[in-house]
């Protein structure tokens, strides 16, 4: 298959590769560009371990065509943290909310996402944001908890 | 057509290790100058917390902070041999194995500082926080920093430790099943509400409380993710989950997270739990393994209270409301 | 949601005071976790890494006639294709490790296949979609079988033989019998003595572990004449030695890397991936990297077993069991894989968790044609547990007690005696579910919350019964012949132990002397260990030692063990100690 060129954003840097036309974005970004921190669990689009932002918006990116991100800016956990960590991720630290730790940037992207475009969520909105993103290990609880009491520290903030 | 709400209960032991013994674990702890400890396990951490609780047990069987080691797992070139992370072992197992190594390596750190501090090792302890002293006299103490530095740029010694655990294996008596099994048992006990809507088969509104016996909570933090998510998985195993729904054909089978049902963030059961804790007398501080047994009585105790709300035995899993829907309507016909 | 812990219980029996121990501190590898850092096998990458696909069965039952590749080979991206007869040692039990049980099941089918799914070739190609291709052009000429499905047809007369090493479809357990028993006293005498009868059947679904983290490993040339693997396997070494075992080499020149690992619960225990990633790796010089994809994983990657059960209880009328029987049948699939070994840890696992007098068990390992279970989180256990318990409400109601009451008047307390001839002790049973009772607001009267896990076991609990064999024979009361304890104390000085036997009451399991600081008291250098390092603990002197286990029940009621019963094994030993003798 035509190896075809492909230009975006990661994480606010300009990337540029080559990649087939049947490729998706999961692998062109782990594979090509070097970025491990999306995970990849099932490939059918099922799980969200892989799940990044493309424009703000989560995508799955194992069933993404790694060619439609052309132009556009894709953000993965690896975004989040510069000098400093989301506090998302220290939420979920002190929360122990990862336990075998695979789904969690798939989450933390999630969740990001969320308070982005909800700085108010409540529980079910919480719920909803996640539904696309398995846990096998911890139930959940742990995790909603996190961003709860993140969504209230952001809160707090601002005001 | 109605919701019927509906109570039920159960209460389990579970085996801490392979069954039989005959399972080893070893682990390797040595310091470096500066007094950081190493633990070198081949054990596996998959999210238990095997490299935490190791870290923990080390450090308080050393006597140092819990930041001054650091556990390495699963490297077959540099950590000892262990049979793997299962059968509710790594605790118990791991466990006791880095607690013989540390309890060497921690005699060749006192052996330093006894010297260093001209007394007898014997009459040494650890506060914890770094300090070696001789008991009843904390002003007259070392680091323990300076004590393994002394032990290997003084002394030539290595502040290192060997452990490991074994329980040999057992025969079996083919005729009575007569064995030795396992040294110690975690339990539980739980109690499950729920309702079933009779015209949909569908169970919600699950509330579980519960009682699990942990032996020790080692951080009581990993048990309670154990806990949590166990009995998330065991609500998924009694009423969502299997490979093969008609079993034993093999018809309808799921190949993806898609058509293998899970409950998901937005079905999840109100659980409060109470831990208890004897401890096993073989146990690492008296710990178990709570890694298995916390999905297990889920099960039968939804089974139970489904009896309670709708009189139906389901006695079959998955417990899907096209189980409940079909026995609900049986009896329905058999009464009428 | 809430957590709470009853220190109030056992505290007699606990030092709370220590310094790291009990804290909830943060885990070792939560920041790896939180920022995606954390080095799962598949987060390493090699220039020129090939991938495999595997050609798989088609059919649950077929005789292999004639494999097709030619196509395949010219496919583009195609580097090598392995066949069964590739595999240096193609036949294997995992268990061989521990010396249970006879290779049964191949990498690579070559005669025939056994359940659909099962791996015929794999393909090793530069990336995975050419690996795919190429697993489409291959054509394989099946003969169909017929085959079985259903746990109770598979060892009727006459049902088509699945594993051609077992080819009745039974597993062999110790002694060479079909079927895993246990004997302990007499049910039929306590049947017939019984106010009622209460009999059920329960059916344990397969499950798939479903870790988010597919099973997979990477191999690689290593410098030296050696392999590296990168894997996701749950133990390090037992995969390493059934990869060494499969692959003839020397367990010395694999090296392997893991140990985080996402999720797993039993389901990266086979190794299913590894030995034909090394193979790939020695047989193109280059790295390869075989991972499951999710339908793989969901089904030809080994399940939890499916079981099925029968119970019959005997109950007196003041609601105890006095006797209970089970039949029980686990689904092993195609091949062994763990099944047999989850077939014996049930046996001891049984009557569940109560004292019962008279008990018997019948357990099969079954073969079928399909995907071969495996181990999964409470492995021999979930099922007959599920089965036990709703088998204890339908108790309950028999005898018209409260099921909390029922299990309770029944529940197994220190120094009583286990089917298995075995003392309980650290029992717990009954102080959990005074708790979860409190919890749930579940009323229990004075009568039961006064109940004791440490008082009212042993003494007539504690015997061994005059048992029934199955060949119509009494074996003596007190009888036992498989040596006592489970453990010998002199065995394990690297831990110092002094450990009692199971079994002895808490009374005295629980140390009378003053607790020194940290946790001396369960980890008393004994006197086999002084010198072993264990001189300068930081102890003054050593610890009074616990009290004397003289009079422990186990010492009473375990009479010198008698002489093996016929076919007995001798002592079983790893096969660990045998690939040292062997000169590679």
């Amino acid at each position: 298959m035509a190896q075809l060129p492909l230009q975006f954003r990661l994480n606010g840097s300009d990337v540029a590769v080559f990649a087939d036309e049947a490729d998706n974005l999961l692998s062109v970004l782990r594979g090509k560009v070097g970025d491990l921190t999306p995970k990849f669990g099932c490939g059918q689009g099922g799980c969200g371990a892989c799940m990044v932002s493309v424009d703000g918006k989560t995508v799955l990116s194992c069933v993404t065509l790694a060619q439609n991100v052309q132009g556009r800016d894709v953000e993965s956990l690896a975004g989040l943290s510069g000098e400093q960590l989301d506090p998302l991720q220290t939420a979920f630290m002190d929360g122990f909310a990862a336990q075998c730790g695979y789904c969690t940037p798939g989450m933390i992207v999630a969740a990001r996402a969320l308070l982005r475009r909800n700085p108010n969520p409540d529980r079910d909105d919480i719920v909803e944001a996640i539904s696309d993103n398995l846990c096998r290990c911890t139930g959940y609880e742990p995790i909603i908890d996190a961003i709860q009491l993140v969504a209230a520290q952001e809160r707090g903030t601002r005001a | 057509m109605a919701i019927h709400k509906g109570r039920g209960t159960c209460a389990m032991n579970y085996p801490i290790g392979m069954n039989l013994g005959g399972d080893p674990s070893q682990a390797l702890v040595h310091s470096n100058p500066e007094g950081k400890f190493t633990v070198a396990l081949s054990s596996i951490d998959l999210g238990q917390g095997m490299k935490s609780v190791s870290r923990q047990v080390a450090a308080e069987t050393l006597g140092v902070p819990v930041e001054d080691v650091y556990v390495d797992t699963a490297d077959s070139d540099t950590g000892p041999h262990c049979m793997g992370s299962f059968a509710s072992r790594g605790t118990h197992r791991v466990g006791n194995a880095v607690i013989a190594a540390a309890k060497e390596a921690r005699a060749i750190m006192l052996e330093a500082a006894a010297e260093e501090l001209e007394v007898n090792a014997a009459d040494l302890v650890t506060d914890g926080q770094g300090n070696i002293h001789v008991k009843g006299a904390p002003g007259n103490s070392i680091s323990t920093q300076d004590a393994c530095n002394a032990a290997q740029f003084k002394y030539g010694q290595s502040v290192s430790g060997r452990g490991i655990f074994l329980i040999p294996m057992s025969d079996v008596d083919p005729d009575t099943g007569e064995m030795s099994t396992v040294s110690c048992f975690a339990h539980t006990a739980m109690i499950v509400d729920l309702e079933v809507d009779d015209e949909t088969g569908e169970v919600s509104n699950v509330r579980i409380n519960s009682a699990y016996e942990v032996g020790r909570a080692l951080n009581p933090k990993l048990v309670e993710q154990q806990l949590i998510g166990g009995a998330w998985m065991g609500l998924s195993h009694a009423l969502y989950e299997t490979t093969e729904p008609y079993y034993p054909s093999r018809e309808h089978r799921p190949y993806s997270f898609s058509s293998y049902p899970m409950p998901g963030p937005g079905d999840l059961a109100q659980h409060d739990i109470s831990i208890l804790e004897r401890p096993a007398p073989d146990g690492p501080y008296g710990g178990k393994g709570t890694g298995e047994m916390c999905a297990n009585p889920v099960l039968p105790a939804v089974a139970n209270a489904i009896y309670d709300a709708v009189g139906v035995e389901m006695d079959e899993l998955p417990i899907t409301p096209e189980k409940i829907l079909r026995a609900i309507h049986e009896k329905q016909r058999q009464g009428a | 949601m809430s957590v709470e812990f009853r220190k109030d219980l056992f505290a007699d029996e606990r030092d709370d005071d220590l310094n790291e121990v009990g804290k909830p501190t943060r885990r070792q590898d939560i920041l790896g976790h939180v920022t995606g850092r954390s080095p799962f096998f598949d987060d390493h990458r090699f220039d020129g890494m090939l991938h495999i696909r595997c050609v798989r069965s088609p059919y649950h039952h077929a005789r292999i006639r004639n494999i097709d590749t030619s196509r395949a080979e010219t496919m583009p991206g195609v580097v090598r294709i392995m066949r069964g007869a590739d595999v240096p040692v193609n036949l294997n039990t995992l268990l061989s490790l521990l010396d249970f049980g006879k290779d049964d099941e191949p990498v690579l089918a070559v005669d025939k296949v056994a359940y659909k799914g099962e791996p015929v070739l794999a393909i090793i190609a530069e990336s995975e979609a050419q690996a795919h291709d190429a697993v489409n052009a291959v054509r394989v000429d099946y003969e169909e079988l017929p085959h079985v499905l259903d746990v109770e047809e598979a060892i009727k007369p006459g049902a088509p033989s699945v594993n051609l090493t077992y080819p009745n479809n039974k597993f062999e357990f110790y002694g060479g019998t079909d079927k895993q028993k246990l004997r302990f006293g007499d049910v039929e005498t306590g049947f017939a003595r019984a106010d009622y009868i209460v009999e059920g059947r329960y059916q344990m679904a397969p499950i798939e572990q479903a870790p988010i983290e597919p099973n997979g490993a990477i191999a690689l040339p290593e410098t030296n004449d050696r392999w590296a693997c990168y894997t996701s396997t749950q133990g390090l070494f037992f995969t390493l030695g059934t990869a060494a075992k499969l692959l003839d080499v020397s367990s010395s020149r694999l090296h392997f890397i893991g140990g985080t690992v996402g999720g797993g619960f039993g389901g990266k225990v086979d190794g299913l991936c590894e030995p034909l990633a090394i193979l790939g790796a020695m047989l193109t010089g280059r790295p390869v990297r075989y991972v499951l994809d999710r339908a793989e994983e969901m089904q030809v990657s080994a399940p939890r077993s499916a079981e099925v059960w029968y119970i019959k209880d005997g109950l007196a009328s003041d609601g105890r069991i006095i006797a209970r029987q089970f039949t029980g049948y686990f689904d092993s699939g195609a091949y062994t894989r763990l099944t047999s070994y989850g077939v014996v840890k049930c046996t001891g696992h049984l009557p569940g968790p109560y004292t019962i007098p008279n008990v018997q068990s019948d357990l099969y390992c079954v073969y079928t044609n399909r995907t071969p279970a495996t181990a999964m989180r409470g492995f021999g256990v979930t099922g007959a547990d599920f089965a036990i318990e709703r088998h204890m409400d339908k108790g309950a109601r028999a005898v018209g007690m409260g099921p909390l009451e029922f299990r309770l008047i029944n529940a197994y307390r220190d120094g009583d005696m286990k089917a298995h001839r075995r003392l309980a002790g650290n029992c717990a049973l009954i102080e959990s579910i005074q708790a979860a009772a409190a919890r749930a607001n579940y009323p229990l009267t004075s009568e039961y919350m006064q109940m004791s896990s440490s008082q009212g076991g042993g003494g007539e609990r504690a015997q061994i019964p005059a048992t029934r064999l199955q060949d119509g024979s009494e074996l003596p009361a007190g009888t036992r012949r498989i040596a006592a304890a489970d453990h010998a104390p002199g065995l394990i000085p690297q831990v110092g132990v002094d450990v009692p036997v199971s079994g002895k009451p808490s009374t005295s399991a629980t140390p009378a002397a003053p607790a020194p600081a940290q946790a001396q008291t369960q980890f008393a250098a004994s006197p086999a260990m002084r010198g072993y390092g264990a001189s300068s603990l930081g102890q003054s002197a050593p610890p009074p030692a616990p009290p004397p286990p003289a009079a422990t029940p186990a010492a009473e009621a375990s009479p010198p063990p008698a002489a093996k019963p016929q076919g007995s094994p001798g002592p079983r030993y790893s096969r660990y100690s045998k690939i040292g003798n062997r000169r590679r």
